[in-house]
Formats: C-alpha cells, structure tokens, sequence
C-alpha cells in the first residue's frame, strides 16, 4: 500500500501524439512561420494557453514557441522610452534594475501569481490574453503604452494599448506584439492590488498610479473591476492642481482622501436612477467594490507622493 | 518493495543514527521519497494494453425531468464503443454511501448540477468527451429548491421526501432561563475537499466475468458491495485495489463516475480509464454541508450557562449520503465542550437541488463549533467577561454529561488545553520585531497598509467524537506474516495519507520487537477495515494489527517459553533477538522461526454504541477528543483582508504514537480550517456551481497558512482505545475556524456571522 504496484499488465506510460512545435529566432522567422501556418498558434510562457491544450478545450494543429526570440526577452532605451520585449518574464520584470526604471510594471510582475507563473509568463502574454484581471494592464493603460505590432514581411505598426484592450484596433491574422513601449518619467509610481487572500490570487481590484512631473500629471487606472482598465480621467486632472509640484509634491491629507472617493464613484458608478427619479442602493458587494478602490486610489497617491 | 523502503529511510535519516522504531518515534513513511520525487504511480498515470476511454456526460441543470436521451449519434461515432445510459444497469440503479438514495444514470429527473446522465467509452479521450456531448437530452427545466429552508414546504425532490433526518434533542428543564441572554443566526458555506489529485479511475474486465476497479477509494469493500450490487454481480466477482491515495479529507471518490467505469469495461471487455476534470472533480464529489444556525445561549450573572436553545439546518444537497450522520455530530455537539444543564436542539437535514453534501472531515462539529464559540464571544461581550474566562467558567471535564445524555467517560481536559493556549506567550508586534518584513493581510505585494491594520486575538474550544456514531458496527481485521525475520501487515485499511501504513509498521516493530516490516497494499480481496475517517484506522485498524501481533508474539516464544519453562511474557525480542528476563536465553527471530511461517488474523471492534432516541438521547460516541485554539490575526480595516498570524493549539491526543506524523495532521487540518473561515466556498448560483476550478476556489496556500504552534499535547491515556491514542485530524479542522472567526470579531468589533468571512464583514466603517 506504501508504494503501490500495478498488476500485472498495467503500467504508468502512456504513448504521447507528437505536436508540430517550431520555435523561431527572431520575430521575423516568428511572423514568418506564422504566415506559413495559419493554423498554428504562437505561445510564450504557456500560463493561460497551455491550461486551456491540457484541458482539452484548444488543441491546436501547430505552436510557435517564442521563447528562443532572444530580442524580445530584454530592453532597449529608444528617446526617452524604454522598449519592452514582450518575451519579458514577470520574474525579469520583477529585478530591482527593471523597478528602478519602471516601479509600477515591476510591483505588477511581482504580484502576478505564484513564482512558477511569473517565471513563465510574460509581459506580451499578458497583453495578449487580456484577462481584466491581468496585473500589467492598469500600468500599461496608465502608462499610456504602445504596442508596437511585427507583421508580415518586416512590417512594423504601433497600436495604443488602450485601443487593443477595447477592441478599437485588433491584431490581423499573423501578426504578433513584439515591443512594449513606455515612457520612463523618472518619478514615483504605485501598483495596488487587493485580493480576497494573503497567498497569490487574482486581484479584486487594482489600482495602478503614475506621476509624470514634466507634464505635472498624474495618471491612473483601475484594474480587475472591468473588462479592461478604467482611467478616471477627471479625477486625475482634479488632483493634479492640488499637488504642490514644486514643493516636495506636497498635498492636503483630505485630499488624497477625496481623490480615492473620486476615482471610486467615477469607476463604480451609482445604479441607473429609476422611473421616479431615486437611486437605488448598490448592493453590498459593490459597494464594498467601491470603497475597496477609493483606498486603494488614497494610499496609491498617498505613497506616491511621500 | 521492502528494500526501496530501507532505502528511503535511509536516505530520509543521517547514515550514522540508529532507525527510529517502535511506537511514539518518528517514523517516516516509506513513501516520502517517490512522493517528493514525483514518481510515485497515482491512478491518473496507471496505463493497460488496449486501454479506453471513458466519458461521463453530467446534467447542466440543477433540477429538470428528462423527457428523452437520444444516444444513437453518439453511438455512430466512429471510435466510440459503448455508450451507457439508465437503461444498461443490469443490477441496483441507486449507489450511496450512507443512505443508498442516488441513481447510477438520472433516468426521469436530475436533481443536482453534474449528476451523471450517461457513461461513454471511447478509443481516445477526446472522442469519449465528444459522444458524451453529443449524447442528446430533452429536458424539462424544473425550478430548483436551492434554500434549505424552502425545502420543507417544496414538492418532494425525491421519493424519500425532503426531510432526510429530524433530530429534536430535549436534556433538562425547558422552561430553564438564564438572567442573560444572547440570540445569533449563522451561516457556514460550503466547503468542497478539492483533493490536489482529481478522481481518476481505471476498470479491468476479468476473464470470469467480474471486474477489477484501480480507484483511490477510501473505503473499497463498501464501494465493492455497491458496484457489485449496480452490476448484478456477487461481491467476489468485483475487486478493488486501492491506488495512491492524492489527498482524501472527505469521501474523496465520486462512485458517480467509478461504478460506470466497470460497466463500460464488462460492456467492451476492454480496460477502461477515466481522469475526470477539475470541474467534474467539483461537480460529483461531496461537500462539506453548507449551514444554517439558530442560537440562543441563557446564563446567569456570572456567566454559567443555564440553557441552550439551537436550530440547526444542514443542506443535504440532492442526495442523502451520510448527512444523517453529520446531523447526529452537529446536534451532539451543539452546545460544544460546555457543561450546559438544559438544552433543546432541534436538528433538520434537507434535501434541496444544490451540490450533494457528505462525510468530509469534523462534519457537523465544525459548523456548530463556528456558531456556538460565536455565541460565547457575544455572551462575554454582554457581561463585560473576558472570552476566555467566560468559556474557562463553563468547560465540561470528565464526569459531565452530554446534551445526549451520554456521560463522558473519556478524558477531557479541555480547562488544561484552555490555559495552555492562553499562557502561551502571544506572537510578537512588527513594531517590536522591525528586522523582520512584515507580512500585511493581503500579501507581500498587496495593498496592505500598516496603519489600517489591527490585530485581534480570539478563542476557540472543539470536539469529535471519534469512529461511527449510533450504533455503526466499527470493526477492522488484520494479518501479520513473519517470515525469515520480515513481518508483512495485511490489511484493508487505505493510507489516505493519515498515515496508518507507517503506524501499523511501528505497531508490528513495538510488539514483534522486528524492524524490518512490510504493508501490504490494500484490496479487497482481504477482509474488511472499513472506511478511513473518523481516526478509525488507528484504533480498529491498528488495534487489529497489534492483536495480530502479539498472536504472532505468541506463536515465536510459546515453544521457547516451553524449552526454558518460563512464560512468554518473560522473553523480550529486540533488533531481531530474543532474549530472556535473565540473559540465560539468546536466540535470533530466524532460529526461532526455524524456517517457519507464522500467521495471525486478528479483528478489533470497539465497545457499541446505541442510535438517538426521538428526544436526541443515547450513548452515541465511542470516544471524544478535544481541542483548545488560540487565533491571533492583522486585518486590514478599510480593504477587509484579514491574514491569520498565528494559531497556538493544545489538543487531547490520549497517546502521541508517531510525533513528527501527529504535527503535520495538525498542521494540515488548521490550514484547512484557515480555508473554511476565509477563503473556501463553493459558490452556487440557482444551483448552478460557480467557477468550479482552483482559481475561482481559494485553497490556502503557504503565504495563508499562519505560523502553528502545538503548544501542549496532553498524553492522558483513553482507556477503551488501543494504544489511548485519539483522533488527531478532524478536530483542529473543527475548531479552527471558530477561533479565527472569534479574533477577527476582536479585531474589527463585527459581529461576523458567516463563514468563510467575506471582506465586507471585516470591514470597519468610519461613518
């Protein structure tokens, strides 16, 4: 019983299908194979892709493998924007050389699920899979990133993150993200993620927060509450007049805490007034929704600026 | 097998210190090494020539009558072999454990999400998926009765009715009232076992027309006797061998997808295979019973309590299974470890269209537990008490009797393991420790916030009975062979990962004085031990075993004993000698055993019991055991994420047989208790299961889990048990929950009358 033993004609192999896998160099020799095999279905870490092959709901007649692309696993400094490979690992993101230039992305990476998840997974894959509860998205989207797509032929196209993430703008038939492009704004940077859990889980909400004191802005998106990330655009530019920029970016405790309720009620909005005009009350759980983003919004601001 | 294991443990072990042997030493299990290495053969990787594959295609509908099954384009699958309906049960159609109330194929109505429809088995394991989609089912949707207490009122979901048991337990003076009182209503969600390996089964056509069924089942003769009965085949035609075990803290195994294994396979004659999903796995197992309580606690000025007034409703789900049991445990155990004079209990389990609820460990006492302590909490606050001097006011002590009626006799130290949890130094602040990185409620890279956090500290006492209640016949059999210095253990207790097969050999090494002992894997072609719940297996089981042994014991000395005119009780063996009181006799085992074979079967069967009356009364238990925890957790205020720091724990072992094995039961079944009061629910909607997988349901991980500290373990010895050892697994998993839910209600100030405790109710509002 200790160890078990099969009987007699059992045994514990079983005969595998072989797959047609290729795995290009570079993006290019990636489109290409691509291109040759519209069947085939490109995959980097495998986090979410490969859940769906084992379970039986994708089997895919072909796969090719990006994780030899060496020149979309690093970085590269480009006009005051740092290019992001979209082969980077959440566990490279998440290195101190990386938070120092983007702290944002790398507390996201950091918080993007259990360390074998973040050693696969990737920064495009995260892009690409789209789950609302995708920890990069908010910073992408607060960010203001732009995708810079590999297509047929050496052909190059850059898509705002946001219009991909809305579905205004859709990846063609053979092309892949190749690049993240980011600007580095040299200033404090908050990610802020709420989960039901002290382990590694899916963010209830998250709340993504960046200054940018050459334009004296403060941009901020709200993750996990919506299909995609949300910008409380009014509320970021309400606020950003209350910041002493000059001055140790120096603001007003109440209104750090106005701020937080600002982006709550923007991002979870009230319920549809009824015919007589009264607002109907927000069931508990969303109401619970809000408040958990107005706190995450104070302390976000809050940290950013101390 | 037996020279991997002595290698294993030696691996396990630095070379140059002797093995550990005997009883109360840490043994390790022969089985560590392949387990870490990942090689050990689970029934997902067990493979024959030939082999199948099955399907089994389960109702997408929580209640709804079938109006037709239209299997013919499944069956015109090229690949398909046999497909299966309610129609291709040639025996019983009904299974259960338990109550047998659960038909093998829904043939009129499906009255839960994922009962099975139909059975396929195909050449491969997509096409097996593909003819069971495509096997066509007219329904009529029915409205599902998903509120237990609708289900009272509601037409019969079943010809057995609504009402699965009714206990109205009646102790002492009704019209008793205390000059305090306190009112709670509870809720306890529904837990799921969710085994880290899914079911997964394998059937073996056998060339006399019987089958063999590979299954991780952990009770294979009552699973034998129900397939067999399903197949209209005598017992002896159908085996179960018992596989690796993946984690079992309930009745892990669906027999809704095991029995139409062995029917595909008498069908096809071929070997049969089936690895359910994730989701299936969640949709055909038991739950833990989601519960609804009713408390009012009476007490007199200084905090005794005079009355308790409960009504207890479990939701039984669509099928009865064992939650006539778990209504006994709940409504036994109502008032908790307290001496409480007078009490009225009245119990209900229902039938409604929601999961089907089982045995999953502490069931019943864990519910109560949560509601009872909740209870204590509020009296404390109402007479300005402390909480836990106000339960140290009330704790019951051997002498006292039971809402049942039942005096217990057992011992019950349950003030001692109060006070040792409470002088246990607490944890200490992050102001007090700034080295080390504080780890906030919500994770290392969450958004806790250390000025939001408090800290709370509460209290929890529970109990289990141990072994089957009310008169279930608790009997396990056992034989031990030596020969040439090895001892084998035969047996049918399942190492559910309990531990028994590494106890079992600490027995045979205790008694025979051999080191070298073998278990033998579990089927049923050996004799009967029952299921593995409830610490069965180490007082049956192993009391078995160690009757077997001493018979052996016996047998090996008895002609020596003879030769030197001396009794047997005078001979010790050691490290495989035999050696006289005197030091005049030394021999080796193998020159006694002089070439021979010795055998002894032995069975052990605890004292009876006796079912409750129609007042709730009787001697149910064969045994209790019980449990003192201390909770201290942070809670973020404003966010509602609440983290457990630590859990101390004093438990009443009755005898600590293998130390190292006893802290990781413990261990175990308070981070499973973390899950129960935080995190774990299976969420339904109109009965429809939510998110049936790991994401949508949280199972504690390490960053969850809290430091766990036993702080006492009290050793006082439980007479009719072999060994006096008690139950060790179920009641940290019975009384953790409460204790945690009681800190946060120290943390927060909230009332907290759920569980697990949603964010929302750990909240604290400024307004």
């Amino acid at each position: 019983m200790g160890q078990w033993e099969g009987a007699a004609g059992l045994t514990t192999q079983a005969p595998r299908a072989a797959q047609a896998v290729t795995l290009p160099a570079s993006l290019d020799e990636a489109v290409a194979a691509l291109a040759a095999m519209p069947a085939a279905v490109p995959v980097a870490g495998g986090t979410d892709l490969m859940v769906a092959v084992n379970s039986g709901q994708l089997r895919p007649a072909a796969l090719v493998g990006l994780g030899r692309i060496s020149e979309i696993r690093g970085w590269q400094y480009q006009d005051g924007h740092a290019l992001l490979g979209a082969g980077l690992t959440h566990a490279r993101m998440g290195r101190p050389d990386f938070a120092a230039l983007i702290p944002a992305l790398a507390a996201a990476a950091r918080a993007a699920g259990p360390p074998h998840i973040r050693n696969a997974g990737t920064l495009g894959g995260n892009i690409v899979s789209a789950a609302p509860t995708g920890d990069a998205l908010p910073v992408l989207a607060a960010l203001e990133a732009t995708l810079v797509v590999a297509g047929p032929g050496g052909a190059r196209r850059e898509v705002p993150v946001s219009h991909l993430l809305a579905g205004v703008e859709m990846l063609r038939g053979g092309e892949l993200v190749g690049y993240v492009r980011v600007p580095l704004l040299h200033a404090p940077q908050v990610f802020l993620k709420a989960t039901g859990r002290t382990g590694p889980g899916r963010a209830t909400a998250s709340v993504a927060l960046v200054l940018d004191p050459a334009r004296r802005g403060v941009r901020c998106a709200v993750g996990a509450i919506a299909p995609m990330p949300l910008r409380p655009l009014e509320a970021e530019r309400w606020v950003a007049q209350f910041i002493d920029w000059d001055n140790d970016r120096a603001i007003a405790p109440e209104v750090l805490t106005a701020f937080g309720e600002y982006v709550a009620t923007a991002c979870v909005p009230d319920a549809e007034p009824a015919q007589d005009g009264t607002v109907p009350p927000l069931p508990p759980a969303v109401l619970h929704l809000r408040r958990t983003v107005a706190a995450l919004a104070r302390r976000a601001l809050g940290r950013a600026l101390s | 097998m037996s020279s991997e294991a002595t290698t294993t443990t030696e691996t396990a072990l630095p070379a140059a210190e002797p093995l550990p042997h005997g009883l109360g030493v840490s043994l390790p299990s022969t089985d560590i090494r392949a387990k870490t290495e990942g090689t050990f053969p689970y029934t997902a990787d067990l493979w024959a020539e030939g082999l199948l594959w099955a399907a089994v295609l389960r109702s997408p509908h929580p209640h709804a009558r079938i109006v037709s099954i239209d299997t013919r384009h499944a069956r015109e699958m090229p690949g398909v072999r046999a497909v299966i309906t309610h129609e291709d049960v040639p025996g019983s159609a009904l299974l259960g454990r338990g109550a047998v109330d659960r038909p093998v194929f829904a043939s009129e109505v499906v009255r839960h999400h994922g009962e099975p429809i139909a059975a396929v088995a195909a050449d491969h394991p997509d096409t097996a998926r593909m003819a069971a989609a495509a096997v066509i089912v007219e329904y009529e949707v029915l409205d599902p009765v998903t509120d237990p207490e609708q289900a009272f009122e509601a037409e019969p979901l079943h010809p057995d009715g609504n009402l699965i048991r009714h206990i109205p337990l009646r102790h002492g003076d009704p019209d008793a009232v205390g000059e305090t009182v306190v009112e709670g209503l509870y809720r306890i969600g529904r837990q799921d076992p969710a085994p880290i390996g899914a079911e997964a089964g394998l059937a073996v056509p056998r060339p006399d027309g019987g089958v063999e069924l590979y299954l991780a089942s952990t009770d294979p003769h009552t699973d034998r006797d129900r397939a067999a009965a399903v197949y209209g085949l005598p017992p002896e035609r159908v085996k179960i061998v018992v596989t690796g075990v993946p984690g079992a803290t309930a009745d892990r195994e669906d027999q809704g997808f095991q029995v139409p294994l062995g029917l595909l396979a008498l069908r096809t004659g071929c070997p049969v295979k089936l690895t359910v999903t994730r989701e299936e796995s969640f949709l055909g197992h038991v739950h833990r019973h989601p519960t609804l309580l009713r408390y009012r606690h009476h007490a007199d000025a200084e905090g005794k309590l005079v009355k308790v007034e409960a009504q207890i409703l479990l939701d039984a789900g669509a099928y009865a299974d064992t939650s006539a049991e778990a209504l006994a445990a709940a409504v036994s155990f109502a008032c908790g470890p307290y001496a409480v004079p007078n009490a009225f209990i009245e119990g209900w389990a229902v039938r409604t269209n929601n999961p089907p609820s089982g045995h999953v460990r502490g069931e019943g006492a864990m519910q109560v537990c949560a509601a009872y302590e909740a209870q204590m909490d509020k009296l404390a606050k109402k007479l300005g008490l402390d909480p836990a001097e106000l339960r140290l006011r009330n704790v019951m002590a051997t002498g006292d009797v039971l809402p049942t009626g039942q005096t217990v006799t057992c011992p019950a130290p349950v003030a001692e393991l109060l006070e040792a949890v409470r002088e246990h130094p607490l944890p200490p602040l992050p102001k007090d420790t700034p080295a080390d990185e504080w780890l906030l409620p919500g994770g290392l890279e969450g958004a806790g916030e250390p000025g939001a956090v408090r800290r709370g500290v509460g209290y929890g006492l529970g109990m289990v009975h141990m072994l089957g209640a009310e008169g279930t016949d608790e009997v396990s059999t056992a034989t031990v062979k030596v020969q040439d210095g090895v001892a084998t253990v035969l047996c049918a207790a399942v190492e559910t990962g309990q531990g028994f097969t590494t106890l079992a050999r600490q027995i045979v090494q205790e008694t025979l004085g051999i080191d070298e002992v073998y278990v033998a894997p579990a089927d049923t072609d050996q004799p009967p031990a029952g299921a593995g719940c409830r610490s069965r297996h180490t007082w049956v089981s192993g009391g078995a075993v160690e009757r077997a042994a001493k018979m052996v014991r016996t047998q090996l000395l008895q002609p020596l004993a003879h030769k030197f005119g001396m009794s047997t009780e005078l001979l010790q063996i050691t490290d495989g000698k035999i050696t006289s009181y005197d030091g005049v006799l030394s021999t080796t085992v193998t020159e006694a055993l002089d070439g021979k074979e010795l055998w002894a079967t032995a069975q052990c069967r605890p004292h009876p019991t006796e079912p409750l009356n129609e007042t709730g009364q009787g001697d149910a238990f064969v045994g209790l055991a019980f449990c003192a925890i201390r909770a201290v957790v942070d809670v973020d205020v404003e966010l509602g994420a609440v983290r457990v720091v630590e859990v101390a724990l004093a438990q009443d072992v009755g005898r600590v047989l293998n130390p190292a094995q006893l802290a990781a039961r413990v261990e175990a079944g308070v981070t499973q208790g973390v899950g129960i009061a935080l995190t774990e629910n299976l969420r339904t909607a109109r009965g429809l299961v939510r998110h049936p997988d790991l994401t949508g349901y949280s199972l504690p991980t390490a960053l969850d889990a809290p430091d766990i500290r036993i702080v006492k373990l009290i050793e006082e010895r439980d007479v009719v048990a072999p060994f006096g050892a008690k139950s060790v697994s179920a009641v940290p998993v019975v009384t953790s929950p409460a204790a945690i839910a009681s800190a946060v209600r120290a943390a927060t100030g909230r009332p907290v009358n759920r569980l697990p405790i949603r964010p929302q109710a750990a909240v604290v509002t400024t307004q």
